[in-house]
């Protein structure tokens, strides 16, 4: 009996000592929390199952390779299905858990990202749209949460508006361009910075806007065969593209004078419309392929080992997948840049991930040895720069897969960024914010 | 007045794609006085199941049969597990049940068959006809041509089909009153299974050329959108209704998109595009306050 007892008390020295080892070891354990209100159901789903798939699975290979700095990464999806309202009811369910140690919200959204603007600024949470979202919010002395990274919808189109320069002899004076835009927010966003093109550049800009969701648009194409205009720039996103690409087939339209944004640039756009998108372009912040590195790397590691997010794996190197899998190494190097100045191997808290979001400085030796050459454009930002770049490239859909055409091509900043920045401006008066002064900031 | 021709035409022919959709509201609505609220569901649905019996390795001619027999599966289990609970419920319940029906198709179909974008290929390319383009320069598709054929020969089909058959009959005396029907012997189960069997079917037609034209995607579900208009102008019970209703609902709209916003701009300033969106809601909206029960619709009298 004493032996027995003896053996226990030993057993439950030896389980207390190992628990006691554990729980603190458990408590040291730093994670990064990424709260994801993502869509991969509903009318716009397949664009969204690519490109969370794609960033998932960056945060996977991390992990893999033993986290930022030692930091995991954890996350959790809700699903909006790219309703406002339900994305805000996903970002008040998560926000909580985030608010300890947040990684960039990313909401494929700009009708989310305008909802969460003020909320995430109240909450102290960085609000990622790259390539989406409140194009004033460049302006970080007004915007100091919100980050339209790597491009804009203005400097996207001043850039689309240099392209087509430099295929005409470095002069659009006398031509006649069509914008086809989703009549929202999105679709609006980039108008100011095509009159202004249009006014420097002496070209003729005919404005026509297609009715929500855009799956019938004879009228708009119509009218755009009566104007017989030299291009058509399309500012559509989901069944709008494929419609407009048919529709232009059917009209008689030459699909290689159709320039469509990033988000009229993906497989999902082309690949359904068969034939009819031979030929036809469009801007991009990201190239497509598996032939870069990383994504090589990405589909080795995390799918070789079974922890992949995507159960069809010929999504890996679409557009929209590599697009997550951008999104997903600028949110992470942010984290890395905060650790660079508050404490490697420590978990982040909002503020410092805010920083590290307005200090990046991506250049072209950090994305060698990320492995994402030619993946994205470099990225430096700032307090009064959230943008960071302001660069796309134009791609081609040959038939069966987008071909880049142009190097990295920058819109017109001297043009472009004091349109925003009044509008931050006016934004700033109308809500009685005091702008911070980035030239002090700095400084120090 | 050409260009005015070729916005006409493209509207007419438009419109009978909305009636395609029309009419499946209005086959469920003839038989059962149900508003089936999932029909857009349905043309979803059967869409979906085409291009999936074709991934699986179907060809086109069999993936439409199955894609049929998925529908009348469907249309069976409707009837079995929703509507014979609610045999003589008031109309609004019927209709709920429909909502619920729909947002169940919504996410049931992309979780059998996935829900990417595909393309489906039907044989038919979306392209001017030539000789119509030379002589009249004047745009007319031959996609377009093709599916209003379909369309008006599904339309005579079912008008015959309800006129001068015993099924057809039973339909219309469903349709009138459920209790007194069934009175008489009419199997109502039955009957509801096969009208919502036609309506899959009708469905299926819509589904394809809609797919083909804007690829299998959760998009189609709007679809129904376009068809509210027709229905509210054409009446909810006549099948030519449907097809007259999307004719000037086509045409109406397309007009309007090209002529009232340069008006409205040269008032107000601004630019007053994407009205097609709304202006055949306005459209239905004035024609209910004069013709509530639609142009070919049954006016409703009650004895007091």
């Amino acid at each position: 009996m004493i032996k027995q007892f003896k053996q226990l008390a030993i057993a439950s020295s030896v389980a207390a000592a190992c628990l006691g080892a554990a729980i603190p070891a458990a408590q040291a354990a730093e994670e990064q929390f990424f709260m994801l209100p993502s869509y991969r159901v509903g009318p716009y789903g397949a664009n969204g199952q690519s490109f969370y798939g794609g960033f998932i699975d960056y945060l996977s290979y991390v992990n893999q390779k033993g986290g930022i700095d030692g930091v995991q990464i954890t996350w959790e999806e809700c699903e909006t299905e790219y309703n406002n309202a339900k994305g805000v009811e996903c970002y008040e369910r998560m926000k909580s858990k985030a608010q300890k140690a947040p990684g960039p919200i990313h909401t494929m959204s700009t009708g989310i990202s305008y909802a969460l603007v003020d909320k995430a600024a109240a909450d102290k949470l960085p609000l990622a749209m790259m390539g989406y979202g409140l194009t004033s919010a460049v302006d970080g002395s007004v915007f100091p949460w919100a980050f339209p990274l790597v491009t804009t919808y203005q400097m996207q189109a001043s850039a689309i508006i240099k392209f087509l320069k430099d295929k005409n002899a470095g002069s659009l004076a006398g031509k006649k361009i069509v914008y086809l835009y989703h009549d929202s927010a999105y679709g609006k966003e980039p108008i100011l910075a095509l009159e202004a093109e249009s006014r420097l550049n002496k070209f003729d800009l005919v404005q026509i806007p297609v009715a929500h969701p855009g799956n019938e648009q004879g009228a708009q194409w119509q009218r755009i065969r009566q104007e017989k205009p030299d291009y058509v720039i399309m500012w559509g996103w989901g069944v709008m593209n494929m419609t407009a690409i048919k529709t232009a087939q059917k009209m008689g339209f030459p699909r290689d004078r159709m320039i469509g944004s990033w988000w009229a640039g993906s497989e999902e756009d082309t690949v359904p419309a068969g034939d009819a998108a031979k030929g036809y372009m469009s801007a991009t912040w990201n190239v497509a392929g598996k032939d870069v590195p990383l994504i090589a790397d990405i589909e080795k590691t995390v799918y070789g080992a079974g922890k992949g997010n995507l159960k069809d794996t010929s999504k890996l190197g679409t557009i929209l997948y590599n697009r997550g899998v951008s999104a997903a190494v600028l949110s992470v190097e942010a984290i890395r840049a905060a650790q660079a100045k508050h404490g490697k191997g420590k978990a982040m808290n909002g503020e410092q991930v805010r920083w590290g979001l307005e200090n990046l400085n991506i250049t072209e030796a950090r994305l060698k040895q990320i492995g994402a050459t030619g993946l994205l454009p470099d990225v430096k930002t700032s307090c009064d720069n959230h943008e960071g770049s302001g660069k796309v490239k134009l791609q081609q859909w040959d038939g069966a897969k987008w071909v880049v055409l142009t190097d990295w091509i920058e819109g017109n900043k001297q043009l472009i960024h004091p349109l925003f920045q009044a509008d931050a401006a006016k934004f700033a008066k109308e809500k009685g914010i005091t702008p911070r002064n980035c030239a002090a900031e700095a400084k120090k | 007045m050409q260009f005015f021709f070729e916005v006409l035409i493209g509207g007419l022919l438009s419109g009978v794609m909305y009636s395609l959709v029309a009419l499946g509201f209005v086959l469920i609505f003839k038989a059962s006085g149900v508003f089936n609220f999932a029909q857009g569901a349905m043309v979803y649905f059967a869409a979906l199941s085409v291009v999936g019996c074709m991934e699986k390795g179907a060809p086109l001619w069999l993936a439409l049969i199955l894609a049929f027999g998925i529908m009348t599966l469907l249309g069976i289990a409707t009837e079995k597990f929703v509507l014979r609970k609610m045999v003589n419920q008031p109309p609004i319940a019927l209709f709920m049940a429909t909502i619920g029906l729909s947002f169940f198709i919504d996410g049931f179909a992309p979780l059998l068959w996935g829900n990417e974008v595909r393309p489906l290929d039907i044989g038919l390319v979306d392209e001017p006809i030539p000789w119509i383009l030379d002589s009249y320069n004047i745009v007319v598709s031959k996609f377009d041509l093709v599916a209003a054929g379909l369309a008006l020969a599904l339309v005579a089909l079912l008008a015959l089909f309800f006129q001068y058959t015993r099924v057809g009959r039973a339909l219309r005396a469903v349709a009138d009153d459920h209790q007194a029907a069934l009175s008489i012997g009419i199997p109502l189960q039955h009957i509801w299974a096969l009208v919502w069997a036609v309506a899959g079917f009708v469905a299926l037609v819509a589904g394809m050329l809609w797919g083909s034209r804007n690829g299998v995607q959760f998009a189609l579900t709007f679809t129904a959108l376009k068809a509210l208009p027709v229905l509210i102008l054409g009446g909810f019970t006549s099948v030519p209704g449907a097809i007259v209703g999307g004719l000037i609902i086509g045409a109406s709209e397309k007009l309007a998109e090209i002529y009232i916003p340069p008006v409205l701009a040269g008032w107000f300033g601004g630019n007053f595009g994407g009205i097609e969106g709304w202006f055949p809601y306005v459209m239905a909206l004035l024609f209910l306050l004069v013709r509530p029960e639609g142009l070919f619709g049954e006016k409703h009298i009650d004895r007091v």
